[in-house]
């Protein structure tokens, strides 16, 4: 393919068995692996080894205080027996079922007119992308804030100038979720927005020019033209936002500083789970085991997506 | 306003009545999308008295908040450990992940495929399910509660090795060729050849890397237990929520957290869109 012969180690043994004279195949072999060597032990390290020690954990009752001891399925026993890992369960289904489709049509919608526009156009590009640039800790305090009950907060003041009744959101247990899921499809919009015009703007503009020429509608070109091009763009969005739907925990944790995942644990996604058996009760061994089980979740979506963009 | 100069009136006039309802309906729905920033700051402009004032332009604006929270000393500590923490791990991206992108992409070797499936195949592993053993591991090296601890997760990634695997692939042979008949060993020839040939693919990276562990929360909310080195999204979260919250306070802190990115934004904002297409496309 390339000017570049295809060596290995051997090229290095020609020569070298006589007089240590590397070929020049040999030296970049050498080459090579020297550049290589700090990022293997690192990605062994601090990727594998974690990744098979999170399995082996899960198979453990390790608490941080004794030694681990192995139990089998027994925290996967207890996690399909544990009513707070269904509720987590649904919330995070809820996240991802809710969110995802509102987050994807939304920035399509935008990104689809967004692209026309000339005038201004990078002006209210940047209005639509600059909260993905925020950072969710802080950004959750302006939601709260916002979220308020009368006189502090924003959108009942709002309300209540429009003579309507105040709404408790985050207090309660109803409306925290759908709360948080605005702050959450908010904060990745501008993100999907980008991508979507990235995605139109790489359908070759003569498909569009034929379909004038044919008299198509806007409304049959989009549907004809638009969508079935812009299919692995969108396959790639709603992995990218199932995937952090399904991780969701910035926003949660940082609106429900007081109790997290709270009121009466309504909000609370599975990471926020894992977090707190991990890291409040120090059940090192049952967190672990959540952790596979969110592992598993994710690793069918990302397959899924391989296999959609594959039968194209 | 080039833009405007650009458009022939003549079809501008023609689409007009369309044009300017999409225009006006993207530019409230933009306005939507940063009025909780909006807030943010004017709020961090208000006194403690008019915080309830829900104008969005302050009556007395007053620098008092800022200059209240900047010389407290744990924001500034919080400031410092997130500029340095981030700044640390975008250099050891921008330098690893370059290098090991650069090594699969030009060199043929025995193991290239296998080195670089592995290294893909991290992308698979949620950070959720690493953090146990990290956190096991950093409690029996001493690295709990210190700079190491919250930086070495992130030194390398495999986003950042794919992206720039990516672009140099598209550096010509002959240019790395010639430099080799130069006489530069090929440390040198790929740093003083290759990587001057992918800079904006080395600067989108560097962004992203910076801007993701600027806003990391996740793995510094478990690593840290002492205020002293808590990151600056850890810091915000710590702030309480009691029946006295002075949201003046809260939201200069808030504010100060946003302002470094937006400014980096402002200041390079085609590149930082283009760096994202990019990315979105490539990765």
């Amino acid at each position: 393919m390339t000017s570049v012969p295809d060596n290995d180690a051997a090229g290095a043994t020609r020569k070298g068995r006589t007089g240590f004279v590397l070929t020049q195949g040999g030296r970049k072999v050498l080459w090579a692996w020297s550049f290589l060597a700090l990022p293997i032990v690192f990605y062994c390290w601090i990727r594998f080894y974690p990744t098979f020690s999170a399995f082996w954990l899960s198979f453990t009752d390790w608490d941080l205080l004794r030694p681990a001891n192995f139990v089998g399925l027994e925290n996967y026993q207890r996690l399909f027996a544990d009513p707070v890992f269904w509720k987590t369960f649904n919330n995070t289904f809820a996240y991802l079922i809710i969110g995802m489709p509102i987050s994807l049509v939304l920035s399509f919608v935008i990104a689809y007119f967004l692209d026309r526009v000339r005038f201004g156009h990078s002006f209210l590009r940047a209005l639509y992308f600059i909260p993905f640039l925020t950072t969710a800790a802080a950004l959750a305090w302006v939601w709260r804030w916002f979220y308020q009950p009368i006189p502090i907060g924003v959108i009942n003041g709002i309300l209540s100038g429009l003579h309507l009744p105040a709404q408790p959101f985050l207090r309660s247990p109803a409306q925290a979720l759908p709360s948080i899921m605005v702050t959450a499809i908010w904060a990745g919009l501008g993100f999907q927005i980008i991508i979507f015009i990235a995605g139109l703007r790489a359908i070759p503009q003569t498909y569009y020019e034929a379909a004038r020429i044919d008299g198509l509608s806007e409304w049959a070109i989009l549907r004809k033209i638009t969508l079935p091009l812009l299919k692995p763009t969108t396959i790639f969005l709603t992995v990218f936002s199932s995937i952090g739907f399904l991780r969701i925990f910035d926003q949660v944790y940082n609106m429900t500083t007081n109790d997290p995942g709270g009121p009466l644990g309504s909000t609370k996604p599975l990471v926020l789970m894992i977090y707190q058996t991990a890291f409040s009760s120090f059940d090192m061994g049952y967190a672990a085991a959540q952790t596979v089980v969110l592992f598993i979740i994710l690793l069918a979506i990302s397959l899924l997506q391989l296999y959609l963009l594959r039968s194209r | 306003m080039s833009d405007l100069t650009t458009t022939p009136p003549l079809k501008f006039a023609k689409l007009r009545p369309r044009v300017v309802i999409t225009w006006t309906v993207l530019l409230i729905g933009g306005l939507i999308m940063v009025t909780p920033l909006l807030y943010m700051f004017s709020t961090s402009l208000k006194s403690a008295g008019q915080v309830f004032d829900l104008r969005l332009i302050p009556v007395a604006p007053t620098f008092d908040n800022y200059v209240k929270v900047l010389a407290n000393g744990d924001f500034m500590r919080w400031f410092v450990n997130s500029t340095v923490i981030a700044s640390i791990v975008t250099l050891s991206n921008c330098f690893f992940d370059s290098l090991v992108g650069y090594t699969l992409a030009k060199f043929r070797f025995r193991g290239r495929q296998l080195v670089f499936i592995a290294i893909l195949s991290t992308l698979m592993i949620p950070t959720e399910m690493l953090v146990i053993p990290w956190y096991l591991m950093s409690s029996q090296l001493g690295w709990l509660d210190s700079y190491w601890g919250i930086m070495f997760p992130g030194l390398m990634t495999a986003f950042g090795t794919f992206l720039m695997r990516q672009f140099f692939a598209g550096v010509p042979d002959d240019f790395l060729e010639a430099a080799r008949i130069d006489g530069l060993n090929e440390f040198e020839i790929w740093w003083k050849v290759a990587m001057p040939l992918v800079t904006p693919a080395v600067a989108a990276l560097a962004i992203f890397t910076f801007l993701g562990n600027w806003t990391a929360f996740f793995w510094p909310l478990i690593v840290t237990t002492s205020r002293e080195l808590y990151t600056l999204p850890i810091g915000i979260s710590s702030f309480s929520d009691a029946q006295d919250t002075k949201w003046e306070m809260i939201m200069t802190g808030a504010a100060l957290a946003t302002i470094p990115t937006l400014l980096v934004f402002l200041l390079l904002q085609r590149f930082i869109v283009r760096g994202v297409m990019l990315a979105g496309l490539k990765g």
